[in-house]
Order: C-alpha cells, then sequence, then structure tokens
C-alpha cells in the first residue's frame, strides 16, 4: 500500500503542475500585469510610473513563460511562471497583491468553514442515509411514494431560496436565531444552527434518492434474503448488512469530498455572515488578485487529489476483497 | 438460529417498543432532557434575546453597530484611497485639517493645529511678496497643538536605557501573539511635526504604492528629488537582498528641501508657485502623522507573516484605535483613552438641519466609546437586522426601497408607515459626485468643435432623458445635472442662473427638458435628419459600457430607446472592465459612462476633468478628461482659476467656464446621485458631510432605549417550536406501529388468503 501511495502522489506532481499552467494561461488571457495593478492602485491618480513600480514590486514586470532578454535556462526559470510557481510546491503561498499574508489568511478563515461545513456534511450524511433506510424499509408503501415526491421538490427548489425562508422565517418572524453572524467557540452555535439545518435541509432530497436507489440495489440480494432466513429483524438486515454492503458507492462520493470540506461554501458564508475561505477565491478573482488566486486553485488541486487516495484508501478498509497495489 | 429463537428475537423488539412510550427509565430520561432543553432556553432569555448577535452587555453599552460590505484593502494613509477604507482610517488618523461636521458650504478647520496654516508667498530668491507678486513658491506654516498623544500601542514602549522594547521579536515571543492586543506593555508619546515630515516621506518611496506621489511630486519642492533618490538607495538594497523588502528602510536620514519641521511643533511645507487646494490634501489621510517607531516595529519578519502590519493595524492620534481587524468578519474601533481635547462643535448649522444637532454643542468628543463593524456582504440579512434593531443606521438598497421610503405626488420621499412606527428617520442629501456620459471628442462623428458637431451633442443631450432615468432606476435618488459642479461645491448654481439652455427651458419658474422636435431640429441641423446620415443610412453611434451582467440589461435597452427617439441606433459594447478601461484610454471607446466623486470642494476639481493637458490622448492614457475635451479658451480659463484663491472673480470665470462646457456638450451631464440613510431614533447628531471622513466622533447612541425597543421587536415565537416538538412526538408512533405491521405480515397466497 505505501508504494500505492507513493506512486500515486508522483503522478500528482505533473497534475499539479498541469493544473498551475492552465490557470496562468487562462488568468492572464483575461487580464494583463497593467490591469492588476490598477485593480490595486485604483482609477484616480494612477500613472504609468505608478504602474511599473507596482509590477516590480510584485514581480509581474516578468515574462510569463519563456524570457527571450535571459541566456540559457534562465530564459525559462526568470518568468513569472517559475518564479511564481515553485513556491506553490512548499506550500509558501507568499504576499496577496494587496500585501497580506495568504497563508495565514487561509488558517484563519479554514474554521469558521469548517465549523459550518463538517456538521452540515456529517448531520447531513446521518440524516441521508437514515431516511433512505427508512425509505427502504417501507419500500413501495404510501410513505415511499411522499417521501420521494417531497424529496424531487426538495431538489427543485433553489438553495438560495432555502437561505431567504429560513432566515425570514427564523429569525425574523420567528426571532429564534441571529440573522447572520460569526463568534468562535461554544457562543458561535447559535449562529451556526440555522446554516447547519439548512445546509443539511437541502441536500436532503438528492441524497434521500441517491442512497435509496442504492439501498434498493442491494435489498434483492442472496445475501439479504439469507439473512430475514435466518430470522433477523428488517432493522438489523437493514442497519447490521444492507448498509454495510451499500457503503462502498457511499464512500466514493463521500470521502473524496472531506479534504475540501475547509474551503467552505461561497452563498452560505456570504448570507450568514460567516467569515470562512467561500469566498476567497471569487474575491480575488474579482480583485485580479493572482496570488491568491494560483494558492487557493493550487490547494483545491491537492485536497481534491488527497481526497481520491484517501477514497482508494477506505476501500480497502471497508471491503477486504480490494488490494492496492503498486 | 432455531424457529423458536427468530420468534423471541421478533417479540423482545415489540416488546422495547412499546415501553419507549409507556414505561420506565425512557420516559423519565426524555422529560429530564427536554426539561433541560426549556431550562436553556430560559437562561438565554436570562442573558438576552434568542436571535440577538451580540452580547447584552454591549448592547448596553455606548457601542455603535454598523457593518460593511466589503473588507478595506488597505489601512496604511499612505496608500489608501477608497471610501470604506477611509471610514475606518479616518477615525484614527488625524491630518492637520478637518472640515467643519454642520457647516455648509464644506469649511475646513483646524484639527491638531492651532489655528490655520499661516501661508507665506516668496518669489525666486526666497524673499517674502505679497499674494498679487511673482510668487514662485508658497509656504505653508503649520504650528501643531500640543498634548496630541498616540494611541496606547507596544511600538513606543521602551527599556529603562531607552531603547524600543518590542524590536527584534523572537520566535517564542511571537508564539503568543496574534493582535496587538497580546503584547503586555503599551505606550504613548506626543505627536511632533517630524511624524508629518516622515509621512510625506513614506509617500515618496515608490514601494509604498501612494497614488497622489506624482500628482504632489509637482507641487512640493524638492519631493521629486527625493523620490529618485530614496528610490534608488531602496532598489539597490533589494537588488542586493531580496527579503529586505520585509525590513525597515529608515527614511529618517533622508530630507526633503519643501518639507522641514523647524521645530517640534512648527512644521513648513513650501510648494512650487500658488495652489489654494493644497489646504483640502492636508485635511487628507495622505497627510495624516506617521511615527517612525511603528514603522519599524512592524517591519519585523514574524509579525507580517502574522498579518500584523501597519497596514492592517494603524497607529493614530485620532478618536479611535482599531481594536480589532479581521476585515472577512468584524472590525472594532474602541474610544483612544490619549486622545487630546475635542469638543463637539457649537455652532454651524446649515440652513433647514435639524436644531436638535447642537444639543451636544460643546461637549467633550468622541462621544461613542466603541464601533463595531460586522461583515455584510447580503443586502436580505443586513435590511432585516437594522429592521430588528441590531444595526443603527442602513442604506436603502433597491430590494427595500418600497418597504422604508414612499414618493409622493410632488416627488418627495417620505418613510413609510411601517418605518415611522418603529422611530425610524431619514437623511438624504446629493452627493457631491456626477454620472455622466461621455463623447469622445477625438472621435470623428460624436468629436469636433464645429456647430453642427455640437449640435450634435446637444441634441442626444436632450434625448437622453435623465430624469426618466433616476425615477426609473435610482427610485427618485438623484437630480439631473445642468453641468461638471455638483451641488454643495463652490460654483455650483441652482434654479435658472445654473440651468443648461442648450437642454432645458425655463417654464413658470422650473426647468423643463426641451422637447424632441427641438433634439430633431438640432439633429437635422448637425446633417443627420431623422437620424440619417447624408446617404440615407441610420446613424448609427457605439456605446461602451462595462456592465455586463442580467442586471444592466434594462438600463442598457433604455439607452437604445433614448437614442431610437431621434432615430439614432445605439450599438452596445459591454465588455469587461479592464478593456473598458484600456479602450477609453486609448480614445477608442465612442460613447461611455463614467463618474467622479470629489477629493474636494472646489470646482478645480471637477474642472480639469474637462482640462485640455488632462486629456487621455495626450498624456497616453494617464490623463483623466477621458471625453478628450480641448477647448483653448476653457483651456485658458483653467489655467487662469486654478491657482486663484476663492473670489467673486473666479467664480465668475468658472461660470464661464461651465457655459462654454454646455455649449460645447462633451458630456451628457447625467446626474448627481442622492444618499439616502435611515437610522433608529436612539441614534443622535446623524449629519451627511460626505467629505469629512472623521464624523463619528460627533454621533451619540442611547444605548438603554436601543436595548428597551430590540427586546419589544424580537420576543421569540415558541409556538411553532412546540407545535415541531408534538408532529415529532406524534409522528413516531405510527411509524412503529407501520414497522411492526410489516414486520408481522405473512405472505398471503393467491388461492384465497389461505397459507
Amino acid at each position: 500500500m505505501f508504494a500505492y501511495i507513493v506512486r500515486r502522489l508522483l503522478f500528482a506532481i505533473p497534475i499539479l503542475i498541469g493544473v498551475n499552467l492552465i490557470t496562468f494561461a487562462l488568468f492572464f488571457m483575461v487580464n494583463t500585469p497593467d490591469d492588476m495593478a490598477r485593480a490595486q492602485l485604483g482609477a484616480k491618480q494612477t500613472t504609468p510610473e505608478m504602474i511599473e513600480a507596482w509590477k516590480v514590486d510584485h514581480g509581474y514586470d516578468k515574462p510569463l513563460f519563456y524570457n527571450a532578454e535571459s541566456p540559457g535556462l534562465s530564459s525559462l526559470t526568470e518568468t513569472l511562471f517559475v518564479e511564481q510557481s515553485l513556491k506553490l510546491f512548499v506550500f509558501d503561498f507568499g504576499q496577496s497583491d494587496s500585501g497580506r499574508q495568504i497563508s495565514a489568511d487561509i488558517y484563519e478563515r479554514m474554521w469558521p468553514s469548517l465549523a459550518l461545513a463538517l456538521p452540515t456534511f456529517i448531520i447531513g450524511l446521518v440524516t441521508n442515509i437514515a431516511l433512505a433506510l427508512l425509505i427502504v424499509l417501507f419500500r413501495g408503501s404510501v410513505l415511499d411514494s411522499v417521501t420521494m415526491m417531497v424529496a424531487v421538490a426538495i431538489m427543485s427548489i433553489s438553495g438560495l431560496f432555502y437561505i431567504i425562508a429560513g432566515q425570514v422565517l427564523f429569525s425574523k418572524v420567528w426571532h429564534w436565531v441571529p440573522i447572520s453572524g460569526f463568534e468562535s467557540g461554544w457562543d458561535g452555535l447559535k449562529f451556526l444552527i440555522l446554516p447547519i439545518l439548512i445546509g443539511v435541509f437541502a441536500g436532503l432530497g438528492s441524497g434521500m434518492r441517491w442512497y435509496r436507489s442504492l439501498f434498493l440495489e442491494e435489498i434483492h440480494k442472496d445475501y439479504v434474503r439469507t439473512a430475514r432466513a435466518k430470522g433477523l429483524s428488517e432493522i438489523k438486515v437493514l442497519f447490521g448488512h444492507v448498509l454495510q454492503n451499500g457503503l462502498l458507492p457511499i464512500l466514493t462520493g463521500v470521502v473524496v469530498v472531506i479534504p475540501t470540506l475547509f474551503m467552505g461554501s461561497l452563498i452560505m458564508e456570504s448570507f450568514f455572515g460567516i467569515p470562512g475561505l467561500g469566498s476567497y477565491t471569487i474575491d480575488a478573482i474579482n480583485a485580479q488578485d493572482f496570488s491568491i488566486v494560483k494558492a487557493m486553485v493550487f490547494l483545491g488541486s491537492v485536497l481534491y487529489i488527497i481526497g481520491l487516495i484517501l477514497t482508494d484508501l477506505s476501500y480497502t478498509y471497508f471491503d477486504p476483497r480490494v488490494r492496492l497495489n503498486a | 438460529m432455531t424457529k423458536a429463537e427468530f420468534g423471541v428475537t421478533r417479540f423482545s423488539w415489540r416488546t422495547q417498543s412499546v415501553h419507549v412510550f409507556t414505561h420506565s427509565w425512557q420516559v423519565r430520561f426524555l422529560t429530564v432532557v427536554l426539561f433541560s432543553c426549556f431550562a436553556t432556553l430560559l437562561a438565554g432569555c436570562e442573558r438576552g434575546l434568542w436571535n440577538q448577535p451580540y452580547p447584552t452587555e454591549q448592547i448596553r453599552s455606548s457601542t455603535l453597530f454598523s457593518s460593511f460590505s466589503e473588507p478595506p484593502k488597505h489601512l496604511d494613509p499612505v496608500v489608501s484611497y477608497s471610501s470604506n477604507e477611509w471610514a475606518i482610517l479616518g477615525q484614527i488618523y488625524e491630518p492637520p485639517l478637518q472640515y467643519h461636521y454642520l457647516k455648509q458650504p464644506y469649511t475646513l478647520e483646524p484639527l491638531t493645529l492651532k489655528a490655520m496654516p499661516q501661508i507665506r508667498y516668496l518669489d525666486a530668491q526666497g524673499e517674502e511678496v505679497t499674494e498679487e507678486g511673482e510668487v514662485v513658491y508658497s509656504e505653508y506654516h503649520l504650528f501643531i497643538k500640543p498634548n496630541i498623544r498616540y494611541q496606547p500601542h507596544p511600538a513606543f514602549v521602551k527599556n529603562p536605557d531607552g531603547s524600543l522594547k518590542y524590536l527584534g521579536l523572537t520566535a517564542e515571543e511571537l508564539e503568543e501573539i496574534s493582535s496587538l492586543t497580546d503584547f503586555e506593555q503599551t505606550a504613548t508619546r506626543e505627536l511632533q511635526a517630524e511624524d508629518y515630515v516622515y509621512a510625506i516621506k513614506r509617500m515618496g518611496l515608490r514601494a509604498n504604492h501612494s497614488p497622489i506621489l506624482d500628482s504632489m511630486a509637482h507641487y512640493i519642492v524638492g519631493l521629486h528629488e527625493y523620490s529618485e533618490t530614496v528610490n534608488a538607495d531602496y532598489q539597490a538594497r533589494i537588488k542586493q537582498d531580496a527579503t529586505a523588502k520585509n525590513r525597515f528602510f529608515d527614511l529618517r536620514g533622508y530630507s526633503i528641501s519643501g518639507v522641514q519641521a523647524v521645530a517640534p511643533d512648527h512644521l513648513v511645507i513650501r510648494i512650487h508657485g500658488k495652489y489654494p487646494q493644497f489646504l483640502y490634501w492636508l485635511s487628507m489621510n495622505f497627510f495624516a502623522p506617521i511615527p517612525w517607531e511603528a514603522v519599524q516595529f512592524y517591519k519585523q519578519p514574524g509579525l507580517i507573516e502574522k498579518n500584523i502590519t501597519l497596514d492592517t493595524a494603524p497607529v493614530g492620534t485620532g478618536p479611535y484605535w482599531l481594536v480589532e481587524n479581521n476585515p472577512n468578519k468584524r472590525m472594532r474601533l474602541a474610544a483612544n483613552p490619549n486622545y487630546h481635547e475635542d469638543f463637539y462643535p457649537t455652532d454651524g448649522l446649515a440652513e433647514g438641519a435639524d436644531p436638535s444637532l447642537l444639543n451636544d454643542a460643546g461637549k467633550r468628543l468622541p462621544l461613542i466609546k466603541e464601533v463595531v463593524y460586522s461583515l455584510e456582504k447580503e443586502n436580505v440579512p443586513l435590511w432585516n437586522k437594522f429592521l430588528q434593531g441590531y444595526y443603527d443606521a442602513s442604506g436603502v438598497s433597491s430590494d427595500s426601497f418600497d418597504q422604508a421610503v414612499s414618493v409622493t405626488v410632488g416627488g418627495a420621499m417620505e418613510l413609510t408607515s411601517e418605518m415611522q412606527e418603529k422611530g425610524i428617520q431619514f437623511l438624504s442629501m446629493v452627493q457631491p459626485t456626477i454620472m455622466y456620459v461621455g463623447f469622445n471628442m477625438a472621435d470623428p462623428v460624436v468629436g469636433g468643435y464645429t456647430s453642427k458637431q455640437q449640435k450634435l451633442r446637444q441634441a442626444l443631450s436632450i434625448a437622453l432623458n435623465y430624469e426618466e432615468y433616476i425615477s426609473i432606476f435610482l427610485n427618485g435618488r438623484g437630480i439631473p445635472a445642468q453641468g461638471p459642479i455638483p451641488p454643495g461645491v463652490s460654483g455650483y448654481q441652482s434654479g435658472h442662473a445654473g440651468m443648461n439652455s442648450y437642454v432645458y427651458d425655463w417654464h413658470n419658474g422650473q426647468m423643463q427638458r426641451k422637447t424632441l422636435e427641438e433634439a430633431k431640429r438640432l439633429l437635422a441641423e448637425a446633417g443627420y435628419k431623422d437620424g440619417r446620415n447624408a446617404d440615407g443610412t441610420p446613424l448609427t453611434l457605439y456605446f461602451d459600457t462595462p456592465a455586463t451582467g442580467p442586471d444592466s440589461k434594462a438600463m442598457l435597452n433604455w439607452f437604445r430607446k433614448q437614442f431610437a427617439k431621434l432615430g439614432v441606433e445605439l450599438v452596445i459594447r459591454a465588455t469587461d472592465y479592464n478593456r473598458f478601461q484600456d479602450k477609453v484610454r486609448g480614445a477608442k471607446a465612442q460613447i461611455f459612462m463614467w463618474g467622479w466623486n470629489a477629493d474636494y470642494p472646489d470646482p478645480e476639481n471637477f474642472l480639469f476633468l474637462l482640462y485640455g493637458g488632462n486629456a487621455a490622448i495626450h498624456t497616453n492614457g494617464a490623463g483623466i478628461n477621458s471625453a478628450n475635451y480641448d477647448n483653448p479658451e476653457f483651456n485658458a480659463l483653467f489655467e487662469r482659476i486654478k491657482t486663484m484663491p476663492p473670489s467673486e472673480e473666479r467664480m465668475q470665470l468658472i461660470e464661464q467656464m461651465v457655459k462654454i462646457a454646455q455649449q460645447d456638450a462633451p458630456w451628457v451631464w447625467g446626474f448627481h446621485p442622492k444618499s439616502l440613510a435611515l437610522y433608529h431614533g436612539w441614534y443622535h447628531n446623524v449629519w451627511a458631510n460626505p467629505l469629512a471622513n472623521n464624523t463619528l466622533k460627533y454621533k451619540r447612541i442611547d444605548p438603554e432605549s436601543r436595548f428597551e425597543m430590540q427586546k419589544q421587536w424580537n420576543q421569540p415565537v415558541v409556538w411553532p417550536l412546540a407545535l415541531f416538538v408534538m408532529v415529532l412526538v406524534g409522528s413516531i408512533y405510527p411509524l412503529l406501529r407501520a414497522y411492526r405491521n410489516r414486520q408481522s405480515a405473512t405472505v398471503r397466497h393467491s388461492d384465497g388468503g389461505k397459507r
């Protein structure tokens, strides 16, 4: 397994270089260093001298991929791409174009994102699985049909509607929780209850339907019939056997997102005033802050790769038949 | 497992299920849990309301609760130039001058000075001459008030030997530090003239990216030379060692010939020629004092890594200091315990202003002890929290306009009954801003200065009905502009005197937009009868805009329709902001929409937008005259008024310039937007002074009144919670019953139900 992990990590290097290359190409296709300087310096009173000084100060005075003025290998190394990419691979994100430390910002903002995303993820997963199993228990009944109709209805409505309706109903009309805000520690609980509930509820429709179909596939298999024949109750059959055997496809979708949880949720965090990472990248794109954009794209790619590796590893844990070979 | 065992198992489960509802410890446990929840809720009531986002103690203290929608990018006065940054910085830093809070028109007064600067005029030899003489230099003498002290700050703490204590922080020491409040000791020192000199020196260092360096280098004697020298030295240092960027670069060894601290309380700034507007610059944060100790303190790598820099943790002498700065969550200002004597104005109430604005006359400032700014990116939570009383003031977005404001038949705005019942008040004021549609005067079709070319632009100016635009897109929050100068700025004339007679007529004591027939006549005289070229093809014009979103579609359609009224076809060229700027700077846009906010309340600050010397086309895109307007007569007048002190003669020249511009019509003059702010009854001394940045110190809160109203408006509604619990509990039994039936169900054979 160790060899397998090493191999996967080595495979990740060209992927990350490729992702970085695409990020550079796309960003500078839309923005020039002059545009970036103007975005940082403001439109008023900006002179060419100021723009030039800003570019030199931030290293944007160099060519993107090929420096014709430098001899030999340095024509490739003395470029924006190489100078700004190399540090990423040792997770040195440096300063944003507005001068803030990116690592410090990420560290500060990841905790609020996690405080929202982790409970939403866990409660959502447990609720979805529990409800899906319940529906499977009553499969073919009126409850099954009604629940599926409700699930489709939940899926059909925009998440934004749940957010605004939730804020209006629970905060504005009934005055149960604050509309928005955030505090760390237990004081933050009252700010998180509503977004977590909304997050769980908004994902209920698709989650229930997906897991229900997975479990229904399992429920007709021979081992289930055997378990019933042995006299196990339906609850034990579902939770003890069907759930365990249905875990593999669940893991495929679930484990991969775990490392990316701290990247946050753009809309939820915006509406509920949660100071997380959700809007970090989009704000940077709007502000033409390339240092943040490249750091976050890189980090997102790394986390996704880690998620995929973790998924593979989890298969071996939950299904003894799976063995990972280098 | 045997058959008997199977039966036992099933029975056993049923028995348990019955127990849940009937007997034993589970019922008691559930009761205890429910009781605990109820007790917790009650305890919550004791502490405050369920939905209150702040601690009760804070609500009941002299704390203002406000919001911000976009985090400030910079809080270093050398580089900050955005209104959202100055809203914070203005409360912390103190430039030499400030605007009187209440006076209209806007009036400068001393802030850290004993009196307004004394100005001496000098000839080339440095001899004093009269204002009317051969003035080569103007010398501004600034005398600083005594006993002005900086906020408590670790940068000023000294060791017994006089050296600064917190320089060279070790990794161990840094481990405990995440903000300025983590330092064990703080100290202060008195403001000195040298601190103002140091601020100007920082402006000269290119690496600080001051937006006004190049314009100030034209005026301040020796700033350009100083900047060249200091930048060369700085670059040489960086070339030797790239990490030097994050280390202290001491500017004290350098000097600017025109900026001298001749005594600890006496600052002299010498500028080239005469530039009366320089006084306005002295009210801006660029000229706020910077203590060198703070710059050195913050240039420690360990602090930079933690985002503790002069750009995030300002050090000033103002009424407040920044206790907490999390730009993604909250910014918190607290009253500066070292704030010098400063009092609420006792006079200067503008005509028509609420007399209660003088209720606190003569009181020591600041009146509010703490200010909490929370990040609110979306309008929905912001508006609802304001209605709940959790924000003391709010703007009015388009979404909530109808709920907040009703417009009377006469066009006046008043609060809706819902707002009035809550005791909410509103304040509306025309901003010193202009939003205009510019014609590229270098364009062969819409540009030019001949009578025919003027008439084309005048016709289009009439057709673009800005009264309609303001009504549809701004909910009436604006007034149509008659020229480049907005209300509140000297040179603006209201009524008939200020009317643009090329677009409006005066009827029954009111301005009326000229008719479309008049516009069509002008268009025909311009050579485009019925909006057609001489060859009969339709006249097609091009409108460049960065407005690409779906929200802009209605507005762009409106523009098309206005031009279509004259038979002119308007092609919209929507593009991203970068490309838009490139096109305007390169004089490649034909028609475009842009705006300008006043830096200072002098007409020169608006008329220079039309000065030929500032034309983008003549300055390689750097000029701010985006329409490339270049009328020699206008230019000559501008050069005269630029250096003239306020006088009747100057006003006459400005009037003449406005008339010239109105006839040439390089802009469709557009509109001056109105700000509209709502505030609760417990929030006092609210007055709109858009040019003053340090107005927070004058505001006052009545916290007990606020707390009472919040309690009244936010009592939790409990019945839905009870209903929800009942439904939840009530649904368990049918589910259990259904499950039991399913468990006990048997396979039914097709032979009449026999097994």
